[in-house]
């Protein structure tokens, strides 16, 4: 083994080793913990609660989690990061309120909500699976016009949908759902209090956590099958997934449906976090957040792992916890949610004009 | 008034040390017709662009030598200076607006203007087109070539290929000062009575004092009108002869030489051939584009090496993406007396069968992932190997590991190690990688395509020898596609050489350059034709 390390090798100089570190961790990432590091700063000397930061911190990992993992399936074989994900969001979404109208409360409301929602889920993915194929080369943009026009659509549905829960309905009654839906008599926080504990003044929000680490260790699993390597051939070579006998077209259809199934676990897992079931225009721009994240945690176009996710989830999650306490002393209150938008998009548009990165650039 | 229209002395170029052309001078008359004939790679394309001032040469270094028009020195450096001293270029790969009609497409660029409000304003950008001036010029350029019967407002885009190659010569000589016109291939997307009217119209041209300056391989054309001959093979200029001094076999041979001495291994054992079929492939046609394959049959006897060769565009790299159903095809498979399937690469590779692609980076390769990888995915997706059951199948990374590093070691990859991404490493390397994931699926019969295209000499030997040792170490049964005959012939049992799609024959290696010559100019089956 030691006369392959090194071979044909030139040694390298200090200075460029420290290059080479930085190339490697990425110049984005660079900046994002640079500014995140100046942002707690400035939180320590504004006199913020640590203890209590952290525990947002620790609760938005956990909650944002799945929503990010959705990506993996989907640039792993090869349509890129889903910006279709409110398809799955609103399956979720769908099926958390037929869990209430079903009056479903705790562990067994949550569960319900998750593997319904991942069915109608996997269905949805599925048949936009088979369109995708359809417009080969254009997924990003087409399914950033499909998410959208999936959440105008539903919107017509939950003011259509004849449920008669009273938390759902408006209180003044007629038909329609609300916009924002309370889950605390149902799910919420089943799993952010379960087994949770403080430490430090620090709220560890124990069960999200490991159900996120499940859900990690799910699909680091997948990746490592037969069936998930076939998928990251065809992510990273059609041509050569072909000439190995795979069906390229077939692949990239679990693709979709396995991202679709995460996207709607993923949301059950938020607002059972948040307490809160958001409704039409909410799932609107949750690609973006997911597609950004996962993207800062080192992933590109056509290449994203699990640790790329679990990354990228804490530093964009970070950033948002912390910068909205600071901005909100220090300039004017809305200013979070600028910064918010401003780094997604940002680290987005970044990663669209590295794209030659996956492809030949000789 | 000099002797000579052009003239260019001694032109040399080399690309990052690899010489292309090592002194080549022509001469063409006024009026005359010149050809260059030579292989695939054999420098034509190059001395071309080198008359053009195609930025590809200024790029990478320019080009030693002299050019002459008329006894005057010239420097040509832009395309542009090319235009400008009259020398027109018909290019192999049409360079048409698909879009425009034939008039605009033959005034591009060049178009008749006059003057408008807008422009007297703003400047001669902005003029009006003159399209009935445009549409006279371009309809005297149509006649002048004998194409009375096209309308010149047609669009380009949906005329026939043929056509297409006129409308490109339309627009070179309806350039006043066009004096010399370069056709480079300008016959290989015609068919055969295109290609007659094409020569005729290229004696009227020549008539009118253009000269003429033909690039092809196909011999008997050449003979027919061209007045002097100049051969290349391998950058050399193995011969300058007037037709009178030329025959179709002894061009063939010329061209076709002996350029390598045996590579394989001499010492090793006579390769393990039997008379038994191994597979038996009938009627065998493949829609790959640029490689088509029309109605081919051949057989591979057990434990043989095949070469198959034939010049760029006949079909030879089609035979095996048709067989590993890379490209749609039809026809019949007898593997070992049983049918194979078409179309479906699936039952190809677990019949036993194993391809090594010609375009190693865009199918051979997943090139953003690591050397072990590269060689194990294949087999596992197809073999299930190296997975362990634990419910669901998982990759086995120690098996994979231990297998990259003996392949590492048996085939002397040079790399970092098993995970290093196959991006970085040299051609040759990637070649052995390649070929090390066909290994991995132990199959009886490997089709290897261009192994060693795009990878240095040194490297071109090793590979070689890889392939001779797989046959006569493993019994595995070789067939080499490849543009180089001289590689063939050092390694191959038997070559077959591919005309137009079709079998035109089999010939031992140590058959003479003429026989070669001829069958890769498809001689064979033109003369059979005359005969019917």
């Amino acid at each position: 083994m030691a006369d392959l390390e090194n071979n044909g090798l030139p040694r390298e100089s200090m200075g460029e080793r420290i290059r080479e570190v930085i190339k490697d961790f990425g110049i984005p990432r660079f900046i994002i913990l640079g500014f995140l590091i100046l942002l707690i700063v400035a939180a320590k000397v504004l006199g913020l609660s640590m203890p209590q930061l952290l525990g947002s911190i620790l609760t938005r990992f956990g909650m944002n989690g799945i929503l990010v993992l959705a990506m993996i399936p989907a640039i792993q074989s090869g349509t890129g990061p889903n910006f279709v994900l409110p398809l799955g969001i609103t399956c979720g979404i769908v099926a958390m309120t037929l869990s209430i109208e079903l009056d479903m409360t705790g562990l067994s409301a949550f569960l319900f909500s998750a593997g319904f929602g991942a069915l109608l889920a996997g269905i949805a993915g599925y048949f936009y699976g088979v369109f995708q194929n359809k417009v080969k080369g254009q997924e990003m943009t087409v399914g950033t016009y499909v998410g959208f026009s999936v959440v105008s659509l539903m919107c017509i549905f939950w003011t259509l949908v004849p449920f008669k829960s009273p938390e759902m309905i408006w209180p003044y009654g007629g038909s329609g759902l609300r916009v924002t839906i309370t889950l605390e008599k149902r799910f919420a926080g089943v799993l952010d209090n379960l087994f949770s504990f403080d430490v430090m003044g620090v709220t560890v929000p124990t069960g999200l956590l490991l159900f996120f680490a499940l859900f990690c260790v799910l699909t680091w699993l997948y990746m490592r099958s037969k069936s998930g390597i076939a998928m990251m051939m065809v992510g990273s070579n059609p041509r050569f997934a072909e000439s190995a006998g795979l069906n390229v077209n077939r692949l990239r259809v679990l693709g979709s449906v396995l991202s679709q199934m995460l996207a709607a676990v993923g949301i059950v897992v938020y607002a059972e976090s948040y307490g809160f079931l958001q409704l039409y225009m909410g799932p609107l721009f949750m690609a973006f957040f997911a597609v950004a994240s996962i993207l800062i945690g080192g992933a590109s176009l056509k290449r994203a792992t699990v640790t790329h996710a679990v990354i990228g989830t804490f530093l964009f999650q970070s950033i948002l916890v912390v910068s909205m306490p600071v901005a909100n002393l220090v300039v004017a209150d809305n200013l979070a949610d600028v910064v918010r938008i401003i780094i997604s998009n940002g680290i987005i548009l970044y990663a669209l004009t590295r794209k030659e990165a996956g492809v030949d650039v000789r | 008034m000099a002797a000579y229209r052009l003239e260019m002395r001694d032109i040399q170029k080399e690309y990052f040390g690899n010489r292309v052309l090592k002194g080549v001078s022509i001469r063409v008359e006024p009026g005359k017709i010149y050809s260059i004939v030579g292989e695939n790679g054999a420098g034509k394309s190059t001395l071309m662009n080198i008359l053009f001032g195609m930025p590809v040469i200024h790029n990478t270094g320019g080009f030693s030598g002299e050019i002459l028009m008329d006894g005057n020195p010239v420097r040509i450096s832009s395309p542009q200076d090319a235009v400008d001293l009259g020398i027109g270029m018909v290019h192999q790969e049409f360079m048409l607006l698909p879009g425009f009609s034939i008039a605009e497409n033959i005034k591009l660029n060049r178009e008749i203007t006059f003057p408008n409000m807008v422009s007297r304003l703003f400047g001669s950008r902005l003029q009006s087109l003159d399209i009935p001036a445009m549409r006279r010029d371009s309809r005297k350029a149509l006649d002048r070539l004998g194409l009375s019967t096209l309308d010149e407002m047609l669009p380009v885009a949906g005329l026939p290929v043929g056509y297409m190659q006129f409308v490109e010569i339309a627009r070179e000589i309806d350039k006043e000062k066009t004096k010399i016109l370069v056709l480079d291939e300008p016959t290989a997307v015609l068919t055969e009575s295109e290609a007659e009217v094409l020569l005729a119209t290229m004696r009227r041209l020549a008539g009118e004092g253009i000269s003429i300056l033909f690039i092809t391989h196909r011999l008997d054309e050449v003979l027919a009108v061209s007045e002097d001959i100049t051969v290349l093979r391998d950058g050399e200029q193995v011969a300058t002869l007037k037709t009178g001094e030329a025959s179709v076999s002894r061009l063939a041979e010329l061209m076709v030489g002996r350029k390598l001495e045996a590579v394989g291994c001499d010492a090793c054992a006579p390769s393990p051939k039997g008379d038994k079929t191994l597979l038996k492939i009938e009627d065998l046609r493949v829609d790959m584009p640029g490689e088509r394959v029309r109605g081919l049959d051949l057989d591979v006897y057990e434990g043989e090496i095949l070469g198959v060769g034939g010049l760029a565009g006949h079909g030879k790299i089609g035979i095996a993406n048709g067989v590993l159903g890379m490209y749609p095809a039809e026809g019949k498979l007898i593997l070992d007396g049983k049918e194979l399937p078409l179309n479906n690469a699936l039952e190809a590779l677990r019949s036993g069968m194993a391809f090594v692609s010609e375009d190693r980076r865009g199918v051979g390769l997943l090139l953003d992932e690591s050397i072990e990888t590269n060689m194990t995915v294949t087999a596992m997706q197809c073999q299930e190997k190296f997975l362990r059951r634990m419910g669901i199948s998982l990759a086995d990374g120690g098996a994979i590991r231990r297998h990259a590093l003996k392949m590492i070691r048996d085939l002397d990859i040079r790399c970092t190690g098993p995970e290093q991404i196959v991006r970085r490493l040299s051609g040759g390397n990637q070649q052995k990688v390649c070929i090390a994931k066909a290994i991995t699926l132990e199959p009886r019969l490997i089709f290897v395509s261009e192994p060693t295209r795009g990878i240095d000499v040194g490297a071109k030997k090793i590979v070689l020898d890889l392939l001779v040792r797989l046959n006569r170490e493993m019994g595995v049964t070789v067939v080499i596609t490849s543009s180089e005959l001289a590689e063939l012939r050092s390694i191959c049992d038997r070559i077959a050489i591919i005309y137009n799609g079709k079998l035109e024959g089999v010939l031992p290696p140590d058959a003479s350059d003429v026989d070669f010559g001829l069958l890769m100019a498809g001689e064979m089956s033109h003369s059979r034709k005359e005969a019917s």
